[in-house]
């Protein structure tokens, strides 16, 4: 279920590679394997009564993807449908779930030695989704578990 | 070929291929009285049929065989592997018979007092018994049948081959049989990957050719729209035929479960006794294939857990033997799977102490909920309530697994359980991959799918017209046609933003036997869809079926209609009730009650559907007219009855009246205040010796009296059901049989004699029909059935008010005054032989009209006593 927490020690000198967007001014990163598509999407069906971090459904290429709006899982306010976002799909299980993020960068490839833990000063929120803090000439990277980003309550 | 025939063939070559491999079952398991039944019953079935059809020498050799297996089941014949050897011989012999019969259309002169008389000699003891057939062992006759029927299974076309041993038996048969050809039902076995190939060739055909409509329907007339509809139909039958391919029996999945509950009885020390109802009913193979371990999971807890050992269920007060229920059924687009036990029912306390120990939950947070939340603690991973690990459950695969494996398939599951009374689970599995036909509307610039399947038609609403939303005490009802329909607003439910909506449509939806309208924005075309479920985080959220992608490429949501059935008229009564009410009441089939009070201050509650509007009339307008009253309502006078005796008629205010009519009569029920219109199912607790009120029940968390209509329409007038029976002039008739054949010979009988024919194939089904509310004139049932016989039937419809006064009339190949008896005290009105062929229509006809007299009569004495 979570293949992410027991990945083996990598070296200093390793790299991962990382697809990086933003999100209210903040850079973000989810390793590129786990990356599937990106994509700006054309119409997001809303779906009424589900959980507020689902922003709707889009069709991608014949399949029914859900679109997680990252702004309300990261408990910041939500952009409005005018406001453009891309997004980035993801596979988590045998399921596709795709961010909605607000603007996509570069792949970057990142060395161990850059990365950290948790800011200790972090939101209980962004504590639980994130994996690690990465040091970057851009600033810092937020680099996301997807497994527990994904782990959302169903509304009831 | 005489039709009747030609049904006689295939239906009894069906039955000899089931008898082969039932024999073998009963060769290892002589003990199982279940599958020595089914073979009885299905010898006893083509004997029957035989005699009716006129064919003596089937008839004969069935009779004997049949008379073996009788004395099987009376234990006066041991079952030793010579008496099993002679039956699969007389069932050679009648399928010799059959391929004669196929290919002559006439049974062959000949002679089979050899083979009878081999039979009949068993039967009577002189010829010498072998010793009884040990339990475990199997013994050469079972292992060549075995492994001829395993070659039949293997090389179905070719035909079945003659082996020495048989052929040397079939010797002794005077009649030289023709090429031994397997008669008219024919199947061949096709790689369950070509026809998933196929199904999802075709889901992508529909797309695409729902894309083409698409576009055709924005341009004007062109070449393309005549080829472009017929492509259209034929990939609709295209779809229909390969989505057949895919169905198979739930009874396929179910097959091992009586072994798997008998062994387990027998470890225990326990008696259970599994019901399997709806066997037939078909699904997706795919989806059969994952529910196979859930189910026997649910089984064997069921068995393990749920039922008491004898002592503990005595001194309960409950019978030494407990039951499982399997039912299995299809309804509005879904399959439900009901598992019931009549076992100790879930422990709450120790679910409680568990949910705490496991941190599951904390004290508190338990102390807020109710019971049946309780419950469904089970259901999280790692909870398993058996403090003893046996060696059939309990090890390690918990409920948790069983509801993830439902849930992947995008179905549901509830759980309810009562103390000492047992526990019921019920399964709700969506036609995953099925496409259907939906249609699509909006709301709140929002559209949506809602499937063809549910719905009765379309009501455009409007302020300004009569066809106009009105409210009772804030639930939304829609008039229509003298009825009232409760509603629901997919504005309201799903919380999207309110509209003017002031021109709207109300969507009228039927989910089983409840009607009710959806109020939406607009109404677009029917479109068929592909049902995909839903991903697991949007699982949790309700009123969804599924969603689905256009034939424009949009997504949308498709609306579950049982999930907005249970939302109509319990809108505004939901939080009051409680989440744990609405839980448990939605294992049972829901009704509307209209709740009101009169005389005191007891909630009275009346079948919504039963009243046909709600009236609040002027008081002064009320005539007193000879110690009766009446009111000029809609150019006529409607005569108006209080509740209760002593009714204060007021001289001016408002007077609250439930107006019941039938054509153009109409009746009005004066009561103090209408309080509100709600959603639950009918449990009516006791019965009521009041006139006027049938008993009372729970309706909504609530103690109310359950209003008898028939007592206060009879006081308005007296002749008004005589009237509506004969005026109807519809007259429905039941016929419950197992027998296709016989089916389709009665119906056509009954038809010709302007009967509205409804066909059961046994009597749990014949009893679905009923809590479906159907009213039938007549019932003719036969005796011998599987699952449900006759002679139950009988005892159910008699100990019921619902269709406790229907003249019943037997109609079985059983025939000997011990039958005859036994039927009578079931309850049948009359008892008829299946013997006749040619004078069948004149004696049911004459026992149809005698029975409907005799009711009659009965009915004129009580009423004037």
């Amino acid at each position: 279920m979570m293949p992410h927490s027991h990945e083996p020690e990598l070296r200093d000198s390793e790299t991962q590679a990382f697809v990086t967007f933003t999100v209210a001014g903040q850079l973000f990163g989810v390793p590129v394997v786990r990356v599937q598509d990106i994509l700006t999407p054309d119409v997001i069906a809303p779906v009424p009564g589900g959980p507020a971090e689902v922003r709707g459904l889009i069709n991608l290429r014949g399949r029914i993807v859900t679109v997680i709006d990252l702004r309300t899982r990261l408990s910041l306010p939500r952009r409005d449908a005018g406001e453009g976002g891309m997004c980035v799909t993801v596979e988590s299980g045998t399921e596709s779930y795709t961010l909605f993020v607000d603007a996509v960068g570069d792949v970057v490839k990142l060395r161990h030695a850059q990365r950290e833990g948790n800011p200790a000063t972090l939101d209980a929120v962004w504590r639980d989704v994130a994996d690690a803090v990465y040091r970057t000439h851009k600033g810092l990277l937020v680099a996301l578990h997807i497994d527990r980003l994904l782990a959302i309550q169903p509304r009831n | 070929m005489d039709d009747l025939l030609q049904e006689f063939l295939a239906e009894t070559t069906e039955s000899l291929a089931v008898l082969d491999v039932e024999l073998v079952r009963f060769e290892r398991e002589p003990a199982d009285a279940t599958i020595l039944g089914n073979i009885f019953r299905l010898m006893h079935t083509i004997k029957g049929t035989c005699g009716f059809l006129g064919l003596p020498r089937l008839g004969s050799v069935a009779h004997a065989g049949e008379n073996i297996l009788g004395k099987f089941r009376d234990g006066e014949l041991p079952v030793t592997p010579q008496a099993v050897s002679l039956i699969l011989k007389a069932i050679d012999h009648i399928r010799a018979l059959l391929a004669e019969l196929a290919a002559q259309g006439c049974e062959p002169p000949g002679d089979d007092t050899a083979v009878i008389a081999e039979i009949d000699g068993l039967a009577a003891g002189t010829a010498a018994p072998e010793p009884a057939l040990p339990a475990e062992d199997s013994f050469p006759v079972a292992a060549e049948l075995l492994a001829e029927v395993a070659r039949a299974i293997e090389v179905p076309s070719q035909a079945a081959p003659a082996e020495p041993a048989r052929a040397a038996a079939r010797a002794e048969a005077p009649a030289k049989t023709p090429e031994t050809k397997d008669a008219p039902a024919s199947s061949i076995r096709v790689n369950v990957d070509v026809i998933e190939n196929l199904m999802t060739l075709i889901s992508e055909l529909v797309l695409t050719r729902n894309q083409l409509l698409q576009m055709q329907r924005s341009q004007k007339d062109n070449e393309f729209k005549v080829p472009l509809q017929r492509l259209s139909h034929i990939t609709s039958d295209l779809q229909d035929g390969v989505t057949r391919l895919r169905m198979q029996p739930i009874g396929n999945a179910w097959n091992k479960l009586p072994r798997i509950v008998r062994d387990l009885a027998v470890e225990t020390g326990k008696k259970i006794e599994l019901v399997m109802q709806g066997a037939e009913t078909e699904l997706d193979r795919q989806i059969l294939e994952m529910i196979k371990d859930p189910l026997t999971h649910m089984v064997r807890n069921s068995a393990d857990h749920g039922i008491e050992n004898p002592a503990q269920r005595l001194a309960a007060g409950k019978p030494e033997g407990g039951t499982i229920t399997l039912d299995a059924y299809h309804e509005s687009g879904h399959i439900f799977i009901r598992i019931a036990d009549d076992g100790r029912g879930l422990d709450v306390n120790r679910i409680r102490a568990k949910a705490i120990a496991n941190g599951l939950a904390t004290e508190t947070a338990l102390a807020a909920m109710g019971e049946q939340q309780i419950l469904q603690f089970i259901f999280r991973p790692g909870f398993s309530t058996a403090e003893k690990v046996t060696s059939v459950s309990g090890r390690g695969v918990g409920m948790d697994v069983v509801r993830t494996n439902i849930e992947r398939i995008g179905g549901t599951i509830e759980l309810s359980s009562s103390a000492g009374h047992g526990t019921t689970v019920l399964i709700k599995i969506p036609l995953t991959l099925a496409i259907v036909s939906a249609l699509i509307v909006e709301t709140a610039r929002q559209r949506f799918a809602i499937p063809q399947l549910n719905i009765i038609e379309l009501v455009g609403v409007s302020d300004r017209s009569d066809a106009r939303i009105e409210t009772i005490n804030t639930s939304p009802v829609l008039r229509l046609r003298d009825r009232l329909l409760p509603l629901v607003s997919l504005r309201g439910l799903l919380g999207l933003e309110p509209g003017p909506g002031q021109d709207r449509f109300v969507v009228v939806a039927q989910v089983g036997a409840n009607r009710f309208g959806i109020i939406v924005d607009r109404v677009f075309d029917a479109e068929e869809i592909v049902v995909k479920p839903v991903a697991p985080l949007l699982r949790g959220t309700r009123f969804y079926a599924g969603n689905t992608i256009l034939g424009d490429g949009s997504v949308i949501m498709i609306l579950d209609p049982n999930d907005l059935s249970g939302a109509a008229g319990q809108i505004d009564t939901d939080q009051a009730a409680g989440a744990a009410l609405a839980a448990s009441s939605q294992v049972e089939a829901q009704s509307s009650f209209l709740l009101f009070r009169a005389g005191d201050r007891e909630l009275k509650a009346i079948p919504l559907e039963l009243v046909s509007r709600i009236e609040s009339l002027d008081a002064a307008s009320i005539e007193h007219v000879g110690g009766r009253q009446v009111v000029q309502y809609r150019q006529h006078l409607m005569p108006l009855v209080p509740f209760h005796d002593g009714h204060a008629w007021k001289a001016n205010g408002q007077q609250d009246v439930l107006v019941f009519s039938d054509k153009d009569r109409r009746m009005g029920l004066a009561v103090d205040e209408v309080v509100d219109i709600v959603r639950d199912r009918m449990a009516v607790e006791l019965s009521s010796s009041r006139p006027g009120l049938l008993g009372s029940a729970v309706i909504a968390g609530k103690a109310a009296d359950i209003v008898d209509v028939g007592h206060f329409l009879g006081l308005a007038f007296t002749d008004w059901f005589e009237l509506s029976s004969r005026r109807a002039g519809i007259r429905r008739a039941l016929v419950v049989d197992d027998s296709a054949f016989f089916r389709s010979l009665v119906v056509p009988l009954l038809a010709a004699a302007d009967w509205q024919v409804t066909t059961a194939a046994d009597g749990a089904e014949a009893l679905r029909l009923r809590e479906d509310g159907q009213r039938f004139d007549v019932i003719i049932s036969d005796i011998e059935m599987p699952n449900l016989d006759g002679l139950a039937l009988a005892s159910a419809i008699r100990g019921d008010a619902r269709w406790g006064g229907t003249p019943l009339i037997a109609l079985s190949s059983r025939d000997d005054e011990r039958d005859r008896e036994a039927g009578r005290e079931a309850g049948f009105d009359d008892y008829l032989a299946k013997t006749d062929q040619a004078g069948l229509p004149d004696t049911l006809a004459r026992a149809i009209r005698a029975a409907l007299a005799a009711r009659q009569a009965n009915d004129n004495l009580r009423r004037a006593s």
